[in-house]
């Protein structure tokens, strides 16, 4: 079984989040990391690998400048077989249907039986990527599992929404996306730390994917950032002194703001 | 403050990523939970076991990281600056595999290394006793031979989690030579080892310290203990040697994980001290709280430096115990300096429980006294110095 899980390298969302001249968000001189949120995809295929009747790979895909490469690096410490890092500077500025299409080029070019994502990027935070990779890549769509189970070549997941709990199940070949409570992602282990070194990772262009630079990046983008203006600060809020009319204040308080 | 280290290699810089990932999501908001409950935290040395944490000095061939000592030293600072307690812990289960490392044979090194460095087992040092601290040569407990085996009994104190641990290097006295009668033992504890409340192995109750109190530290006692005597480390009489050789690395870690409770001490002064606002701007604005400051900071790099040298030393394979002895008498002083100076700048908030600055100070004191008093550590200098000087 040949399990490919996608990943983005985001900057560090514990910081502060910086622009680029050209209103992309600065990937470049921000500390960047592994998207939180897709350590859990990480962790699931790995789950799956150890729970494997037969031999199973898995080999982590990401898109993104070279300093992305310190993301698959990070997954090769938690257990993953091998990475696949496109890189190409046409890739700049790319919205998500244009990372689909960068995506669903790779994932073609080194075949799945399961095509595994978190659940949203913690800098964009769109969560539609693996429904257009299912959709271009003309295979079944699992999202949102908050808990996946694997028999042969059938996968079953959790879906829990706001209204119902699905269980949906699919055949191999299949996108699956998972959510931050479907695992506890591991740490790094020392040994796993010394054996990365030592695993392949693959760089590739768009021209090895025979993807068209005009159709990725800022130009072939759908929609376009007019300009970004810094959230002002906090200001100081209100304090109420309960002079005996607290109550009244807080509630005319929310009253004019229509929380009640 | 992430502290800008120099490491030799570029695993060491990964090292260090995933050190300081699990000292901040496991390690520090646990600390001041666990330390007001005395809550032995077992689960945290799992989790740093299975990431390979409890054996980075040891030899990859053995089952250990095969890292330097300034490599592990460095990342033992960074736990103990999230949490002491867990430092001190790490340091004492290096030091109890360290003997077998070092003085096991090819078939005892086969036979429990790769167990006791594997990550789910927990090693304790017994040396001390209630009469014989300073004074090693005052062990009393025994260890006679009878047959295949010996038979211990005595009372041992100071032990770091023992009654959390899986194994023990034990010191007792097989022959009535003062310093030339002593022997060292290996101990594996419950299945296939010593089962404690067996009767032959039990524990004090807990001591009630000033610090470091989720770190378990209690009296162990031996009452015809049967140990294999093929469990015997070096030869009868080697014990000396063996305690004495442990203890100069030892005492290394010591160094680093009080550098790292000074460490973090500064850290949080230098944090209030520019939030906290008195005269209309923050304090650390105000000239006389920057020269503490400076201080504090002077002291730490000072401490790192010198445990970092003294490492260095050791991983050349050049003598280092007058080094590691300046290296942990530098670094607690520092420690206690420095976070006596913390609770300083923390005003009236530092002396209260709310803020972990006095937790720090209580913290602090004890690696003054522990492996090795800071006036032995002085002795260990002097003699080294007048060795050299023909005295």
């Amino acid at each position: 079984m040949k399990i490919v899980v996608c990943v983005k390298f985001a900057p560090d969302s514990t910081a502060p989040r910086k622009f680029s001249s050209d209103d992309t968000v600065d990937r470049v001189s921000v500390d960047g990391i592994l998207s939180e949120l897709d350590e859990n995809a990480v962790e699931e295929a790995l789950k799956i690998r150890e729970s494997a009747a037969s031999d199973a790979e898995v080999v982590v895909l990401t898109m993104g400048p070279e300093q992305a490469r310190t993301a698959i690096t990070k997954t090769l410490q938690m257990g993953a077989d091998a990475g696949v890092h496109v890189v190409d500077d046409a890739i700049h500025g790319s919205d998500s249907i244009a990372s689909s299409r960068v995506l669903a080029a790779a994932l073609e070019r080194t075949g799945f039986d399961l095509a595994v994502c978190g659940m949203a990027s913690t800098d964009g935070g769109m969560s539609v990527v693996p429904a257009m990779l299912a959709e271009r890549l003309g295979v079944p769509q699992l999202t949102m599992a908050s808990e996946v189970k694997v028999d042969g070549t059938a996968v079953t997941i959790r879906r829990d929404g706001e209204v119902a709990t699905e269980t949906v199940e699919a055949t191999m070949p299949l996108v699956l996306s998972v959510t931050d409570a479907a695992n506890e992602p591991r740490y790094p282990s020392f040994k796993g730390i010394m054996a990365a070194k030592k695993k392949p990772v693959e760089e590739l262009t768009l021209g090895d994917l025979g993807v068209d630079a005009g159709e990725v990046g800022s130009a072939a983008a759908w929609t376009t950032v007019e300009s970004i203006e810094e959230r002002p600060a906090r200001t100081a809020g209100t304090i109420v002194t309960d002079d005996g009319t607290g109550a009244d204040q807080l509630v005319a308080f929310l009253a004019e703001r229509k929380f009640v | 403050m992430a502290v800008d280290r120099l490491l030799p290699t570029t695993e060491a810089y990964d090292l260090l990523d995933l050190v300081r990932e699990i000292a901040a999501e496991q390690l520090a908001p646990r600390a001041a939970v666990d330390e007001a409950s005395a809550t032995f935290p077992r689960d945290v040395f799992r989790l740093l076991g299975e990431a390979g944490l409890l054996s980075l000095p040891f030899d990859e061939e053995d089952g250990g990281g095969g890292q330097p000592y300034e490599v592990y030293l460095q990342m033992l600072e960074e736990i103990a600056t999230a949490w002491v307690s867990v430092g001190v812990d790490v340091s004492v289960h290096s030091l109890a595999s360290l003997a077998m490392s070092v003085h096991g044979t090819d078939e005892q090194r086969m036979r429990w290394l790769p167990s006791m460095l594997g990550g789910d087992q927990l090693g304790a040092y017994a040396l001390s006793e209630p009469q014989a601290g300073s004074d090693v040569a005052a062990i009393a407990t025994r260890a006679v031979r009878d047959g295949d085996e010996y038979v211990v009994t005595g009372t041992k104190a100071w032990v770091s989690h023992g009654p959390h641990a899986d194994f023990m290097l034990l010191f007792a006295r097989t022959g009535d030579d003062p310093r030339g009668g002593l022997s060292a033992f290996h101990i594996p504890i419950g299945a296939g080892g010593l089962e404690p409340g067996a009767g032959s192995l039990s524990f004090g109750a807990p001591e009630r310290k000033m610090g470091m109190t989720a770190s378990t530290t209690s009296l162990v006692m031996f009452d015809d203990a049967r140990i294999p005597a093929d469990h015997r480390l070096g030869d009868e009489g080697d014990g000396m040697r063996i305690a004495l050789s442990a203890l100069d690395s030892g005492r290394l870690g010591i160094a680093a994980c009080a550098t790292g409770l000074a460490q973090a001490a500064l850290d949080q002064a230098v944090g209030y001290a520019s939030q906290r606002r008195q005269f209309g701007r923050p304090i650390a604005e105000f000239e006389g709280l920057q020269f503490m400051l400076a201080d504090m900071a002077a002291a730490v790099e000072t401490a790192r430096s010198q445990y970092v040298y003294a490492g260095r030393l050791r991983d050349a394979g050049r003598p280092f115990s007058r080094q590691a002895s300046i290296a942990k008498l530098t670094a607690s002083d520092a420690a206690m300096r420095v976070t006596t100076d913390a609770v300083q700048v923390l005003g009236g908030y530092g002396y209260t429980r709310d803020f972990p600055a006095e937790r720090y100070m209580r913290e602090a004191k004890v690696t003054q006294i522990f492996e090795g008093t800071n006036q032995i550590q002085r002795l260990v200098i002097a003699r080294d110095l007048l060795r050299q000087s023909g005295l």
